[in-house]
């Protein structure tokens, strides 16, 4: 499948497993996260950075686009009615968004004990931990770690609501590309997934890459996804214009 | 599941009538049993709940619904924190089931679902915020203001992904009961949404009823 984002990469990390990340990533960069071996699982919260209490809101995001599973053609917003990134490509066609995280006591109970003294890089961290350690750096803690993204995996309801993991959801070599439509802090930890019943702690490494995105035109699939987002993406116009950047091009919204 | 109550009105401790567009912040202690009762019917009563004793412990809507496989709530819910540990188990409910997926009205995200220009009107997100700002002994912030429930909402989930707001299943004098596992804050918005057809445009008063332990 080609890259919908310009060629030319201006980062690339490879992100081991049971670990975690976070970069401020401008207005017009495309995040794309590779899951090489199938089974990932990427938990992701974002903030604006000049103004931390503007954070990620999943109600907000799902009630907005009338889907419970997120996936490409989707946006992805803030508690203020902005959106942070479009979800320009999702090889797995469903993102989940209200697993949450592991916590201590649940790899416990499911992997064992975390022993980093015993299992070094190959200790049984829990997303929890891994993202609270990861927005402390920032000043935020407890308090500010929202209902995450789970990027690679799916939980789905059935129509009486009750909830399943889907195991093997994420091939090898699928990929998940974010275009960024405001500056955002994006916090993420490879940990597994707290639904994932793998008989062994997924320990899955993943690959990032940041490029330029190519200019936004009127028959964007994101901003024409739903008259909601038309109107998300003018919340991001009246507020980026400030900065003189970020123009749609030809778009009457 | 529906299940009535045994509890009556005229034993309660406490009684608060809070109005469309208005809040309730109210401390209830472990033990202690809380109505909420959608009067007229229909209504959205957008609830938050936190660890009195420490705040940063707080209602997790994520957390709720993964541990007991269901997005929806009803009879029989733990509601737990975001540290895995249950705050409150719901005990009685005429109502069915109450969503916790949809969060509650912003002026910002009602400029997104209706219209720009909607952005001046009243909304649950700034009923919490005054509550916070008014209620400084709590230590609360914007920081604390999460995902909350929307008691008495119809917000069916699909197997395809999908997510609808629906007609309302609530009804004049249904109600929904929590029994408190610990002392918590309760942070009610009683939501003045006018743009939503769930509440068929017309936001009413619900009632908050509290029963001491017996």
């Amino acid at each position: 499948m080609h890259s919908k984002n310009h060629p030319q990469s201006i980062y690339q990390e490879t992100i081991a497993g049971a670990s975690h990340w976070s970069m401020v990533i401008p207005a017009g960069q495309v995040l794309s996260i590779t899951d090489p071996q199938g089974g990932a699982n990427v938990s992701m919260l974002f903030y604006n950075p000049k103004n931390l209490l503007e954070r990620y809101n999943a109600p907000d995001t799902l009630k907005c686009q009338h889907t419970f599973k997120l996936t490409e053609g989707h946006c992805l917003y803030s508690d203020m009615g902005r959106i942070f990134c479009s979800i320009i490509r999702d090889d797995t066609n469903w993102i989940d968004t209200v697993g949450g995280l592991t916590n201590k006591q649940k790899v416990e109970k499911k992997w064992g004990t975390r022993n980093y003294q015993t299992d070094r890089n190959a200790w049984l961290q829990n997303g929890h931990d891994s993202l609270l350690v990861e927005v402390a750096k920032y000043g935020l803690g407890k308090r500010d770690l929202a209902a995450n993204l789970n990027l690679f995996s799916k939980v789905k309801s059935d129509d009486l609501g009750a909830l399943s993991f889907a195991p093997d959801h994420s091939k090898a070599g699928d990929r998940i590309e974010l275009r960024f439509e405001m500056e955002t802090l994006v916090v993420l930890t490879t940990c597994p997934h707290p639904m994932n019943d793998a008989a062994l702690y997924p320990n899955l490494a993943v690959k990032l890459q940041i490029n330029t995105a190519t200019t936004i035109t009127a028959d964007d699939q994101c901003l024409n996804s739903s008259a909601e987002n038309g109107r998300g993406f003018e919340n991001n116009r009246r507020y980026l214009c400030q900065h003189h950047q970020h123009q749609i091009e030809g778009a009457q919204l | 599941m529906i299940v009535a109550s045994p509890l009556k009105v005229e034993q309660a401790s406490r009684r608060d009538t809070v109005l469309a567009g208005d809040y309730y912040m109210q401390v209830l202690k472990a033990g202690q049993t809380l109505r909420i009762l959608d009067i007229e019917g229909n209504q959205a009563a957008d609830t938050l709940f936190y660890n009195a004793n420490d705040p940063s412990e707080r209602y997790s809507a994520i957390d709720t619904i993964r541990e007991q496989g269901n997005v929806y709530l009803t009879t029989g819910t733990k509601l737990l924190s975001n540290d895995g540990n249950q705050m409150l188990e719901i005990t009685a409910d005429t109502c069915g089931r109450h969503d916790t997926l949809g969060g509650a009205c912003s002026t910002e995200s009602n400029t997104v679902r209706y219209a720009i220009e909607k952005k001046c009107m009243h909304a649950c997100r700034d009923s919490w915020l005054l509550a916070v700002a008014e209620n400084p002994q709590f230590g609360l912030n914007k920081r604390d203001i999460t995902h909350n429930i929307n008691f008495f909402m119809n917000v069916p989930v699909s197997a395809e992904g999908g997510l609808s707001f629906a007609d309302g299943i609530s009804g004049a004098g249904k109600y929904v009961e929590l029994s408190a596992t610990i002392d918590v804050i309760v942070l009610l918005s009683n939501c003045p949404q006018l743009n939503n057809p769930c509440n068929a445009y017309n936001p009413t008063p619900v009632e908050m009823i509290v029963w001491d332990k017996t």
